[in-house]
């Protein structure tokens, strides 16, 4: 095994275990930190892939924005003193019935993927990949790009008007 | 055995399903908001594991950047539903927020 | 030993203090209180070993090699990219000794003073981060890692202060230390923004080096000038020199260990760190503004102290006063004796902090022993007399007194003896008229350190026991005692040079010569320039020097040192005549200068001035603003809206008999369908999600 397998197997490993920590644990905040490991084993697999914009993306916007956000929303919808910090979920039935119609789908999944005679044809590797990014946002993609902004604007905007406290 | 297309896109198929598994069981908001970007990051994997294997190229990274912009935007908005449902209700149990079924 | 092994050392030394972060901030409360203190502590007891060693093989094994570092590229964008590393040099090496020295001491000493705290691991853990980013500006060897590191310790230095939130002082304190910090660290800022802009890099020795090759920010000295100021800025902040001074004497409302540590031996020094590693840069105007500032600084400092009556403060004005004389001296060009002084007065001004810790300690305890939960423990008018119930700590506070008023035999008077006769130095050479102010304002300082220091240490110590609690203090156990000590035999003449009365003659000076400035000559003064051959043919007897100013200096040093050793001596002689032996009553003086004790009294009223001021400026401006919205902005968006109003009556009237009637036909097919369909509507999200996988495995048997 190369030193990328190995690579690919820990962070793999390690985006498999947080993930399954993340939608069992019954204290959410484990839930939010090892949601932190998943975001990191997934930029982890950016880089592998050769995309060293994307994985300092992922950390910068996954673990640095939209992690702390959702355990702002943890603290403020949850009573942080008391013992209200878990989480409830189904009857046991209906985790199984959950858990059984997740596998048919994993197995589905994996089956078309594998069985799928793709087109592997290897990319050209490139020292740093922001160039091209930065070129093709602001040519083929611009007018994607100009829209993704807007929507963002609309989204903070109308974030803030929904979260506000209504007064009255 | 080296590593290739094959291999990233189950790792993307069991964190999808992973996601899948905590939106459905979950009743906490949050929770399943959490589930939510699990999906959305397997989602980024196939695109990169594409752009590196499948000839996509750097315009799957774009596409990629693009998922990430609308997740972004999409945990702010959710959130704030979040805490705006919490301020009537005083829980986020999503299995016990139908109002809108009347 | 190898260059990569030195550097590999240095980088664990670093690290060290954050793994104990990492390790207490996590798991703090499952190992313990006391396991906490003690594995912080034996943390920073390796770094301190380790810190010896790299230390000595810096100065001594590559003493021919003036810089060690390492630089790697960390992130690419384009067109280059930035480049960071660590260094080591002589300043780095020694620098690394005092902070882990003092840290060490101070993580020992909080031990015993923060025990019984609730929040006592949670202080090992600030500590830690804070140790680490302080090594962290030690070690940088660009901008860009001293920016974060910097800002780092301000963050520290914020938790600390408000470590005891509750209080509304401290929680006001940090925050004011945090926001005074962040004007000065803008100019920084924009500072480094304007060195990146120009040079494209951020390493010391490169930017050094382009500007020594005749690059300059816009192509003129003047920007060279003004970028050099703006980093200075950051100093300014973080050194708590005037005019943004006014944090410091409100950060004492940490634990007093903290004090030590950050407020008066470490922190406040990087900025004196900073002025000396930008010391290459500096051109002649930004020299003169370095001068003044400091100059400025140690003046009204020392000012204030005389009049004040908190134990902390009078030694928190003290710290400014003192940080302003390093600066000052890095103004005038005297680099290395500026750096001493900063390695002198954090050893013997830690001792100063730590024995009114010990005595406030003492206090508090004996406070408590009484049921007295008023009286303020801190304020030297309810001391007196401790001088037979702490005798430890009364000769260790002597020591460092003696040292840090600048009497002979002390590390002290070797410092500032140097840093006078520099001013001195630079007066002559600079062509006397307003420089002349320098000097003046130095000696006028060091002769009222002199006063305050010993007006304090006789307030205190001596006398009678003033309230029942001053009688029933007594001496604090080894954990306390033994920091002192150390600090106290480090504030003797031996350690820095053999000859008590000559700091240039020892071997730290030597180890330390000031860096060859790269500004061009015409920018620089004409004394700083490096000798060269053109010079020796006019100036004679000048070889040993590395240029003019080191001779003045030379020259200048034994009228420096008589007129220092009268000031000082003067100083003392008037606090003992008062305060001893009150041969005049100080409050008859206070009525006698009224005006001026006021002002002194009031620290010069900066705290009111910035406050009407720059606070209520803004609040005016607000309100101006706020003003303007409501009549301006408000009244052109009601027009438009009045506007929009007529219009949309008319397209309301169309709307509600023409499309109203086509959309409630297509809205009652829709509603007699919803009746139809509502049964699969749970309500819940879940279910919806389960009939979309439903769905997509569904999809996969048709397609497949």
């Amino acid at each position: 095994m190369s030193l990328i397998d190995i690579a690919f197997y820990f962070f793999a490993i390690l985006i498999i275990a947080s993930a399954y920590i993340v939608v069992t644990s019954k204290n959410i905040m484990y839930s939010a930190f090892a949601l932190l490991f998943t975001f990191f084993g997934v930029a982890g697999i950016y880089v592998l892939l050769n995309a060293d914009f994307l994985a300092i993306t992922q950390i910068v916007i996954y673990i640095g924005g939209i992690l702390v956000l959702i355990i702002f929303g943890v603290m403020l919808t949850n009573r942080i003193t008391g013992v209200d910090i878990k989480t409830g979920t189904m009857s046991k039935f209906q985790i199984w019935m959950t858990a059984i119609l997740c596998v048919i789908a994993a197995i589905g999944l994996i089956l078309i993927f594998t069985q799928t005679n793709w087109n592997t044809a290897l990319s050209p590797t490139k020292a740093s990949t922001i160039e091209d990014i930065g070129t093709l946002l602001l040519t083929d993609y611009l007018i994607g790009f100009e829209i993704a902004s807007v929507l963002l604007l609309i989204a903070i905007i109308g974030a803030a008007l929904i979260a506000r406290r209504k007064t009255n | 055995m080296t590593i290739n297309l094959e291999h990233y896109l189950i790792l993307s198929v069991i964190l999808f399903c992973f996601g899948i598994y905590g939106i459905i069981t979950r009743k906490n908001a949050v929770m399943v908001l959490m589930g939510l970007e699990l999906v959305l990051n397997s989602a980024n994997i196939n695109f990169v594991a594409f752009s590196r294997f499948g000839g996509l190229n750097i315009e799957g990274h774009v596409a990629a950047i693009f998922v990430i912009i609308l997740a972004a935007a999409e945990a702010a908005v959710a959130l704030a539903i979040i805490l705006n449902i919490y301020q009537n209700y005083k829980h986020i149990n999503v299995d016990e927020i139908s109002n809108l079924k009347e | 030993m190898t260059h990569d092994t030195l550097l590999i050392l240095s980088t664990i030394i670093l690290l060290l203090p954050l793994l104990g972060f990492t390790i207490i901030i996590f798991w703090g409360k499952r190992i313990g209180a006391t396991w906490s203190g003690i594995i912080e502590t034996s943390i920073l007891g390796i770094a301190l070993i380790l810190s010896i060693i790299v230390c000595y093989s810096k100065l001594f094994t590559f003493a021919s090699e003036e810089l060690i570092q390492i630089k790697f590229t960390w992130f690419d964008f384009g067109t280059g990219g930035i480049k960071v590393g660590i260094g080591l040099d002589n300043l780095a090496a020694i620098m690394l000794i005092v902070v882990t020295l003092i840290s060490f001491l101070v993580h020992f000493f909080s031990t015993e003073y923060m025990k019984g705290d609730k929040r006592y691991s949670r202080y090992f853990a600030y500590l830690g981060i804070f140790t680490f980013s302080m090594l962290g500006i030690v070690l940088a060897n660009n901008f860009l890692f001293m920016y974060v590191f910097w800002e780092l310790v301000g963050l520290s230095s914020y938790l600390l202060i408000g470590f005891w939130y509750e209080k509304d002082s401290a929680a006001n304190a940090s925050k004011k230390a945090f926001i005074t910090n962040r004007i000065g660290d803008l100019g920084f800022f924009i500072g480094i923004m304007m060195i990146f802009f120009t040079y494209n890099t951020l390493m010391f020795d490169e930017v050094f080096e382009a500007i020594g090759n005749g690059i300059f920010p816009f192509d003129s000295t003047a920007f060279l000038t003004a970028t050099g100021i703006l980093v200075f800025c950051g100093a300014i902040g973080k050194s708590a020199q005037f005019p943004l001074h006014v944090w410091l004497p409100d950060a004492m409302e940490g634990p007093t260990p903290v004090s030590a540590l950050i407020h008066a031996a470490t922190m406040v020094a990087a900025g004196v760190y900073l002025t000396a590693r930008i010391f290459p840069m500096l051109t002649a105007g930004a020299f003169i503004f370095v001068a003044f500032i400091g100059a400025i600084t140690a003046f009204i400092a020392a000012t204030i102290a005389i009049t004040q009556f908190d134990f902390k403060r009078i030694l928190a004005y003290s710290t400014v006063s003192q940080l302003g004389y390093m600066i000052m001296a890095i103004g005038v060009g005297a680099y290395t004796v500026g750096f001493m002084h900063l390695v002198t007065h954090a050893w013997f001004k830690a001792c100063l902090f730590l024995a009114s810790g010990s005595v406030i300690h003492a206090m508090h305890h004996a406070l408590h022993h009484l049921h007295d939960h008023h009286t303020d423990p801190q304020d030297i008018r309810n001391m007196g007399g401790l001088r037979k119930k702490m005798p430890i700590t009364y000769i260790t506070f002597l020591i460092a007194t003696i040292a840090i008023a600048g009497v002979p035999f002390t590390s002290g008077f070797l410092s500032k003896d140097g840093i006078l006769a520099a001013t001195l130095a630079f007066a002559h050479l600079s062509g006397g008229g307003i420089y002349w102010l320098i000097p003046l304002f130095a000696f006028s300082a060091a002769g009222m350190t002199a006063f305050y220091m010993f007006r304090l240490t006789i307030e205190a110590f001596h006398g009678k026991p003033k309230i029942k609690a001053a009688a029933h203090t007594k001496e604090n156990n080894f954990q306390i005692v033994a920091p002192l000590v150390v600090l106290a035999i480090l504030s003797f003449w031996i350690f820095y040079s053999i000859n008590p009365f000559d700091i240039s003659s020892g071997w730290l000076y030597q180890k330390l010569p000031a860096p060859t400035t790269v500004v061009p000559a015409e920018s620089q003064w004409n004394h700083l320039l490096p000798i060269n051959d053109k010079i020796l043919e006019t100036q004679h007897n000048s070889h040993s020097y590395a240029n003019l100013f080191e001779e003045e200096m030379h020259h200048q040093h034994g009228s420096a040192m008589i007129l220092s050793i009268l000031i000082a001596g003067g100083g003392i002689l008037l606090a003992f005549a008062i305060y001893q032996f009150k041969l005049a009553n100080p409050d008859n003086l206070a009525k006698q200068f009224g005006k001026l004790y006021k002002l002194s009294f009031n620290k010069w009223y900066f705290d009111e001035i910035y406050q009407k001021t720059f606070i209520g400026g803004t609040v005016l401006l607000s309100k101006l603003m706020a003003i303007f919205d409501n009549y301006v902005i408000d009244g052109l968006v009601n027009l438009s809206s009045l506007i929009t109003r007529g219009i949309s009556y008319f397209i309301g009237h169309f709307d509600n008999i023409v499309i109203d009637g086509l959309v409630n036909l297509s809205a009652n097919i829709t509603g007699f369908l919803g009746l139809m369909l509502r049964k699969l509507q749970t309500g819940k999200v879940q279910t919806y999600v389960i009939f979309v996988i439903i769905g997509i495995i569904l999809l996969f048997y048709w397609l497949w």
